[in-house]
């Protein structure tokens, strides 16, 4: 059996968010969203995700989460290791960051995946992380990694991913993996 | 690329989860996926070993290399922060190596979920490597993003995998996928 199955394949271009409200549930142990190309319309915003327990609208559910990234600029007087508290939240119920301060310019972009697991159980919190690099506005490579849990033991159905400010372009593929 | 599952297990209230057959020569990786993995023992940790052929006991060398991110719910206890564990590594130790935190959750929603990729298990030249990202919701109510990795230091084909709580019984869903 070859894996992963794509479910759907979604484009923005020039919209203010990604919302898939259909294809998650008890089908697969582990859903995997690819998404490549994001750039930003408005310099330095944040790329993010939120879901929907099912149900539920507003995508405001509770999340804790970790943030760090490793970063190196163009100019070569830059490079390490940092974890970023404004990138995390602790029981938090707003979009969780997943690329910040991403650059605009028209050849600057951000590519990465997020994988959730077993978003239909009813039993246990909803564990994630995301693994993506971007251009950041200041010019340097970025390699952030995000992870943590959704505090709800309600199925989680829908998901959404938006700029913390302003529209964008980009891909995002939703994969299942039985 | 093509990408197989092998083998579900499915355990409940079990000491322990093994693959024992389907680990050989057919792959160059094997990929193992566990989701709700939820310790019976508050405080206790999920970790993996190995035999090699022919081999038992569970107790292969390893030196291995273990390093966290965290975060509490609340915000103050754990504001925020990224770290290696010495004491959680292992140099040419022959314990399980932990894959989640070391101080799971027993609670009810409480959980583990990640990955393992072990490269090349069948091969009786070099030693096996071996990496895992995963994620813990911890006894003390933080998140906690685990990556482990390291190497079996031995020539010796491995052929049995095993995972375990280091105290207690379990439930979880292993899946062991090969690649290649």
């Amino acid at each position: 059996m070859g894996i992963p199955t794509l479910i759907s394949t979604s484009t923005a271009s020039n919209s203010s968010s990604i919302d898939i409200t259909s294809g998650i549930d008890s089908t697969y142990d582990e859903y995997m969203f690819v998404f490549t190309d994001v750039n930003p319309a408005t310099d330095s915003a944040e790329f993010q995700f939120q879901v929907n327990a099912s149900g539920q609208t507003g995508f405001n559910e509770t999340i804790t989460s970790t943030y760090f990234n490793a970063k190196h600029n163009e100019a070569d007087t830059e490079a390490g290791l940092n974890y970023h508290t404004g990138g995390d939240q602790a029981q938090g119920t707003s979009y969780q960051s997943i690329m910040g301060t991403m650059g605009n310019g028209a050849d600057e972009c951000g590519a990465g995946e997020l994988t959730i697991y077993s978003p239909a159980s009813t039993t246990y919190v909803k564990h994630f992380y995301t693994r993506s690099s971007f251009y950041r506005s200041s010019d340097y490579s970025m390699d952030v990694y995000t992870a943590g849990y959704i505090n709800t033991t309600t199925a989680i159905d829908e998901i959404s991913f938006k700029m913390s400010s302003g529209n964008f372009d980009g891909v995002i593929q939703m994969y299942g993996i039985s | 690329m093509a990408m197989d599952l092998i083998t579900t297990n499915t355990s409940s209230g079990a000491a322990t989860s093994d693959f024992t057959t389907g680990i050989d020569s057919t792959y160059k990786l094997y990929i193992f996926k566990f989701y709700d993995v939820n310790p019976a023992t508050d405080g206790t940790s999920f970790g993996f070993q190995a035999n090699a052929v022919g081999a038992s006991g569970y107790n292969e060398t390893m030196t291995t290399t273990y390093f966290q991110s965290y975060h509490s719910e609340d915000d103050t206890q754990s504001a925020g922060a990224i770290s290696y564990d010495t004491g959680q590594d292992q140099a040419q130790g022959t314990s399980f190596q932990k894959l989640s935190s070391a101080s799971l959750g027993n609670g009810g929603d409480e959980s583990c979920a990640g990955e393992l990729f072990l490269f090349n298990p069948s091969n009786t030249t070099y030693v096996k490597h071996f990496y895992s990202v995963s994620n813990s919701s911890k006894s003390d109510d933080e998140t906690m993003q685990i990556f482990t990795s390291g190497y079996f230091n031995i020539t010796a084909a491995i052929d049995d995998v095993q995972f375990k709580m280091a105290s207690g019984n379990m439930d979880a869903v292993i899946k062991m996928y090969g690649v290649g």
